[in-house]
């Protein structure tokens, strides 16, 4: 049995099912709790996991500088995946973990993954104190706002301590999503403004580092439509302090997001294309042919840059594998970020 | 055996042969008599059983009824072996072919039936090559030999052997006119010579006439004289 | 036109139902014993293959409890959270049924249930009733469990696979694991296993490396079947074709002056032979399957006692091995029938219509020319070559060559026979013998091949078993062999053995790398048990003083081959020690290059290595008292402890199993040999009448030519067996001193087994005396109408 494979599908729906429209996901909750855009986020429950949710991840990147101003870029993600709406002790619960970690470099990109089932205590997030953990990773503190970050592959390590510097951000309509002009929704927030210093160890020694972090928290049952075959998503911090998400659902018709973070912390949700992403530059890796150049505009804020990969290999090669790595943006903003693609199929 | 007063070579009476599966009998009642020396010419058409007739002569094949007597040697209660024994030192068949050992040179051949018998005399073969003009083919193989020196190297075992009573079934059946002339001539000189008796099975008239005696088998009867 | 040429080509079948026979029995017999051994090979390494698989033993480590119990789940969960790798696994058993509960999420690649990737419903193996793999004749035997069952025939015969969660409420066992597998790769860092979980320890090393090395050379046995039995069916079939296209001459003759064009009729006979192919080469296919049906027990008792593992005795039919029998059927035809094709091609038109009886003869020289180049290329290459590869060609030279020069050979001795007798008959006898060889040469072949497979392969077997046997005499000269997990228990041994032992006889090893190869180096104490018992192949004068001395080392052979370290020549032990080769030793079963140091030697160069493997000396009755007190004081667990005894029963009975399949392998080969031998007389009863005719009418009895004619089937035989006996003891040779030390890096001394071959020679004798019987008794009974119809004028 291809484990491997299989758990992918159930997993990574978000990533890679709309790629196949897989069976019925798209538009079929099956007993598990759909986004309701009355619901309103409660923390630091919220920041727990939500079992009745099909699927669930705590998503961090991180932009960082070492002390002889090379850029590196860090991920820790922890999904959570459903296969029944409930949550169970032993073995027989139907909650799913995946972890992903990695670190870029401008020449390298480390990778490692690990999966593990819930109801054992092998991997789980708990809210209060905040605790998400899978094997000896962890993302763990008293509260939300000091995090000790740490994750280890066979070739890498890190552990990075974060500390908030600004307020959560509620995406779309206090934090609900809508991912599809069908109305495909997702309960989403972000916690953009982590101060972050830590050590990365990699094959050549350790490296201190400090620098910025982004944390995504989302859930939902019915993510993507089902002509959506992926989506390519933006973190840009710029040097004025402002920030902005924004993400393109590639489909039938394109379907785009984006939130506004000023740099005095108020956000402000853009509708379906206000916000536009073209490729400038594509880049054979894995296989694949992946656009690692982009112009990028918001025009309501003025917003018109370049967004370039730091290193063009940021590739996870892990059980559904996709792009994700560090950028630098240029243009009418500097500044740096995170970029993710996702479906784009070999 | 020795049959009581019967001094022929070869005594036939009231032999009967039917081939297997068929309906009626080949011959019926035949009776032959054939003393030393004499030589006698059978004819008949195509499949009128005058071959067979040869094989009961010879012990190859047995009569229905009635006896076959050889030298005074009734053949009808021989077992295998004994009409195989009247075969190597008695009687000496020459068929029209394939009557050659193959695997054995000229001169082995020549020799075998002799040896078998336990009659070998070297200086009788050496001159039956010589009459019969095989000086130069001994060491060679049969297939190396033409039609008229493989009958000639036929005749030579079968005379080297000296048998009492020659059968002949059609010597010269596949040979040229002239080559079966000469080689017919050669092979009547020397049965005369050894004062054996010769049955010469042939359909050919003209060979028929130049011996002492002929018998017709026809309609599965004996007819003294040539067909007309 | 196309019917008409097809009804009378395969009218000529229906009047000679006999050689039809032939051409398809031969055909069928030659794919059925190719197929057959194909299949034991097969399913043997797919048994064992599921079985590793399943339990991740080889290529995964292990951890297990030290005491040899069971686990507690949070222990596995708090390795997991120490960044240890590892996956749990419960064993156990319902019935008949080895229940196996894995984790799938985390289990290494390739362990489990293999080969499903499509049938994988990873939500219904891990949720609900759950779901079980295995072989549907094991899932029959479970009892009712509400899980899902899935046909699995790729899991180890015996064995259930499930998720670890429905194992443990199967077995009444929650929260209890029996062992982890460890993953391959493991994070860079972690805390020690003794600070996460003192209780557990990481599986020694598999130490089976001697007796699981066996199985190759079993395997390298059936291989070598393998291939003699597909030579031998060649034979058969080329024999079987050529008759029959023989035969048919005339027919073609006529179809020709018909007005049938050549290319249309010889495609009509190629495709009659691709019918014909297919046909046997199915009922070859169902043959072989009733072969390795028959036989795979035998092998299947043999990995069980290699493996300890459960291996199936019933056979899977893969596509891939039918199909692979119908391939190998069908181009046995294409192979055989080319020849008798081209030859059609190019007959005459005008050509004599006679079956050529000894047509086969054609060529005779330029067989006799490509005979002595193969036995020559042969011998280059076992003098010259180099590579398994050249190995197996030097096999194949001396087989086909072997065979081709039988002829001419034997052709040659029945000239000398025939030159020396004196009687007539004595000289006919052998004049004649000499004329059917051509005729009988393809079926002689097969014999031939036959007997020297016997030959060789059962002297290499034999020779194996004598020098293992020996060898591990000389190399398990302790009692008892005791294994520590670490350097705490290898105290505990110490002082518990101590008191009760004539001798404790410390391993110390290290892997290092020496003349370029990987190595393992072994400090050993100076002591009688060494200098008693082991045998050195070459070596100085007082090698073991000389190595008590600490004034040079002892290497394995493998090492002497491979690394080319002769004696006197020096090897690095380690960077800064470097001693020169005192001896070299026999080491059968190892793959690697060994360096044997004294003691203090290995102690100045690896100080920090401590032995954690023990010989224990110890009168054998007290062997089973001591693994008792070691197993209740130190706590070492019964797999942890190999007594000397065991492993010799064990490498004994794997051999006896190996004897059996390899003897019913051979008297198999010579029954097909010998069937080959009674269809070719068959076929020239006929054609012989013309040469044995005339014989018979100058006064030889039918029973007479019948008593020679089995006479010459064994004088045969026996000439056959004569040129057999050197040409297998030749191939014995290259198996055990070519191709073992390219596969395995060791050579085999060789023995003979004189009563063995005997034997043999008296077995091949009654297979073509019993070939030779029927076409006999048939001439003995054959009626004189018969015998005069050779001499009919009207032919």
């Amino acid at each position: 049995m291809n484990v491997k494979l299989a758990l992918a599908v159930l997993l990574l729906l978000p990533l890679q099912a709309a790629a196949q429209g897989f069976a019925g996901l798209g538009t079929d909750a099956e007993g598990f709790t759909t986004p309701d855009p009355a619901t309103v986020l409660e923390f630091p429950a919220d920041h727990g996991a939500h079992p009745d949710y099909r699927i669930e991840w705590w998503y961090l990147t991180a932009n960082m500088t070492g002390p002889d101003g090379t850029d590196y870029g860090l991920q820790w993600t922890l999904f959570r995946s459903a296969l029944a709406p409930r949550d169970g002790y032993g073995w027989d619960t139907p909650q799913l973990w995946m972890g992903h970690a990695a670190i870029t470099t401008p020449d390298a990109h480390f990778v490692a993954e690990r999966l593990a089932r819930g109801g054992i205590g092998q991997a789980g997030v708990t809210a209060t104190p905040f605790a998400a953990w899978i094997d000896d990773w962890t993302m763990q503190g008293d509260d939300f706002d000091t995090l000790r970050l740490t994750a280890s592959g066979p070739d890498f390590a890190y552990d990075v301590g974060l500390t908030v510097a600004g307020p959560l951000v509620l995406h779309g309509q206090n934090g609900y999503s809508v991912k599809s002009a069908a109305g495909q929704a997702s309960h989403y927030y972000s916690q953009p403004s982590f101060k972050l210093t830590g050590t990365l160890t990699l094959p050549q020694g350790e490296v201190v580092v400090t620098g910025s972090a982004w944390l995504d928290r989302e859930w939902s049952s019915q993510p993507l439509g089902a002509d959506q075959t992926g989506w390519d998503w933006f973190s840009l911090s710029f040097d004025s302090g402002d920030k902005m998400m924004g993400f393109v659902l590639r489909g039938a018709k394109d379907y785009t997001s984006a939130t506004w973070i000023g740099a005095d912390g108020r956000t402000e949700a853009l509708p379906d294309g206000a916000f536009t992403a073209t490729p400038l530059l594509e880049h054979r890796v894995a296989g694949r042919t992946l656009p690692v150049e982009w112009r990028v505009q918001l025009p309501a804020k003025g917003v018109d840059v370049t967004v370039a990969a730091l290193n063009r290999d940021a590739w996870m090669a892990t059980s559904v594998p996709y792009w994700e790595g560090p950028v630098t943006v240029s243009g009418s903003h500097a500044g740096r970020g995170y970029l993710e693609m996702t479906g784009y199929d070999d | 055996m020795p049959l009581k007063g019967n001094t022929m070579l070869l005594s036939l009476r009231h032999v009967t042969k039917t081939y297997p599966r068929a309906e009626t009998a080949v011959f019926r009642q035949v009776s032959l008599d054939l003393d030393a020396g004499e030589m006698l010419a059978l004819t008949g058409e195509s499949g009128s059983g005058k071959s067979t007739l040869l094989h009961l002569i010879g012990g190859l094949d047995t009569a229905d009824s009635g006896s076959v007597a050889v030298a005074g040697i009734d053949l009808t209660p021989l077992d295998d072996a004994g009409r195989a024994a009247l075969r190597r030192g008695t009687v000496g068949v020459i068929f029209q072919q394939f009557n050659l050992i193959p695997s054995l040179t000229v001169a082995a051949n020549i020799a075998f039936q002799a040896r078998l018998s336990g009659r070998h005399d070297p200086d009788r073969a050496r001159m039956l090559a010589e009459r019969l003009g095989l000086k130069d083919h001994l060491d060679k193989h049969p297939e190396q030999l033409s039609g008229g020196q493989q009958q000639r190297v036929a005749i030579a075992r079968t005379l080297a052997a000296a048998p009492r009573l020659v059968l002949a079934d059609e010597p010269t059946g596949n040979l040229d006119e002239a080559t079966a002339d000469t080689v017919f001539a050669l092979m009547c000189e020397l049965v005369s010579e050894t004062g054996a008796g010769l049955v010469l099975v042939t359909h050919s008239q003209r060979l028929a006439a130049r011996l002492g005696r002929r018998l017709h088998l026809g309609a599965g009867q004996l007819i003294e004289g040539l067909a007309v | 036109m196309t019917g008409a040429v097809l009804s009378a080509l395969l009218g000529h079948w229906r009047r000679n139902p006999l050689q039809l026979f032939t051409l398809l029995a031969g055909l069928a017999l030659g794919t059925a014993l190719w197929s057959g051994v194909q299949a034991i090979n097969a399913e043997a390494r797919a048994s064992y293959d599921a079985a590793a698989a399943t339990l991740g033993e080889g290529s995964y480590g292990q951890i297990v409890a030290r005491d040899g119990g069971e686990i507690g789940q949070e222990t596995y969960v708090a390795l997991r959270r120490g960044g240890w790798l590892v996956s749990p696994v419960v064993e156990g058993r319902l019935g008949p049924v080895r229940i196996i509960g894995i984790e799938p999420l985390t289990a290494p690649r390739g362990v489990g249930p293999l080969g499903l990737g499509e049938q994988a419903d990873l939500g219904a193996f891990l949720t609900g009733e759950g779901q079980i793999f295995g072989r549907a004749d094991t899932l029959a035997q479970l009892a009712e469990t509400g899980a899902r069952l899935v046909d699995a025939p790729d899991v180890a015969p015996a064995t259930a696979i499930m998720d670890i969660g429905l194992a443990q409420r199967l077995l009444g066992r929650e929260g209890r694991i029996d062992r982890l597998i460890l993953a391959p790769d493991q994070p860079l860092s972690r805390p020690a296993l003794s600070t996460l979980a003192p209780d557990l320890v990481e599986a020694a090393r598999q130490d089976g490396g001697d007796v699981a090395r066996l199985t190759d050379s079993f395997h390298l046995n059936l291989t070598a079947f393998g291939l003699l039995s597909f030579v031998v069916g060649l034979f058969i079939v080329h024999g079987a074709i050529g008759l029959a296209f023989e035969q048919r001459r005339p027919m073609v003759r006529t179809l020709r002056a018909l007005g049938v064009p050549l290319r249309r009729l010889i495609a009509l006979m190629a495709l009659e032979l691709v019918g014909l192919g297919l046909v046997a080469g199915l009922a070859g296919v169902a043959l072989g399957y009733a072969v390795a049906a028959a036989l795979l027990p035998d092998v299947a008792a043999t990995l069980r006692g290699l493996y300890g593992a459960d291996v199936s005795g019933q056979l899977t039919l893969r596509p891939a091995w039918w199909l692979s029998g119908l391939a190998i059927a069908m181009g046995g035809t294409a192979v055989a029938s080319a020849g008798a094709l081209l030859s059609l091609a190019r007959m005459p038109l005008l050509a004599s219509a006679h079956p050529r009886a000894w047509a086969m003869a054609r060529g005779g020289v330029r067989l006799a020319v490509l005979a002595v180049a193969l036995l020559a290329l042969a011998g280059g290459l076992a003098l010259w070559g180099r590579g398994l590869l050249a190995g197996f060609a030097m096999l194949a030279a001396l087989l086909v060559g072997g065979a081709l020069v039988l002829p001419p050979l034997l052709g040659q001795a029945l000239r000398v026979a025939e030159g020396r007798a004196t009687g007539v008959l004595a000289q006919w006898f052998w004049a004649d013998t000499r004329q059917q060889i051509p005729g009988l040469s393809l079926s002689l072949m097969a014999l031939l091949l036959a007997m020297t497979a016997n030959v060789g392969v059962s002297t290499m077997v034999s020779s194996f078993r004598l020098t293992f046997t020996g060898f591990l005499d000389q190399r398990l000269a302790s009692e008892l062999y005791v294994s520590a997990s670490d350097a705490a228990q290898a105290a505990d041994i110490v002082a518990v053995a101590g008191a009760g032992v004539k001798a404790i006889l410390p391993i110390l090893s290290v892997e290092a790398k020496a003349a370029s190869q990987p190595v393992e180096v072994y400090g050993a104490r100076d002591h009688a048990t060494y200098r008693d018992n082991w045998q050195l192949l070459r070596s100085f004068p007082d090698v073991w003083d000389r190595l008590a001395q600490g004034e040079g080392v002892l290497v394995n052979e493998q090492l002497y081959r491979r690394g080319g370290v002769d004696l006197g020549a020096l090897v690095a032990v380690s960077p800064r020690l470097t001693l020169p080769v005192l001896g070299i030793y026999g080491d059968y079963g190892n793959p690697l290059g060994q360096v044997i140091v004294n003691e203090a030697v290995f102690a100045g160069q690896f100080p920090d290595v401590v032995a954690l493997r023990f010989g224990l000396r110890v009168d054998p009755s007290e062997v089973a008292a001591l693994r008792k007190t070691l197993r209740d004081q130190a706590g070492v667990p019964e797999s942890a402890m190999v007594d000397q005894a065991a492993i010799k029963a064990l490498s004994l009975s794997v051999f006896e199993r190996t004897f059996t399949v390899t003897t019913a392998l051979n008297v198999l080969t010579l029954a097909v040999a010998g069937f080959a031998m009674l269809m070719s007389l068959l076929t020239l009863a006929t054609m012989r009448l013309p040469q044995l005719a005339p014989v018979w009418a100058l006064g030889l009895t039918r029973r007479k030519l019948a008593l020679l004619d089995l006479v010459r089937a064994v004088v045969l035989a026996a000439l056959t067996g004569a040129l057999a006996l050197p040409l297998g003891l030749a191939l014995a040779w290259a198996l055990l001193a070519v191709v073992n030390v390219e596969a395995f890096g060791w050579r085999l001394p060789m023995y003979l087994f004189p009563l063995d071959y005997l034997r043999l020679g008296g077995l091949a004798l009654l297979a073509a005396a019993l070939a030779a019987l029927w076409p006999a008794w048939r001439l003995s009974q054959m009626p004189p109408v018969q015998l005069l119809g050779v001499f009919r004028n009207e032919r």
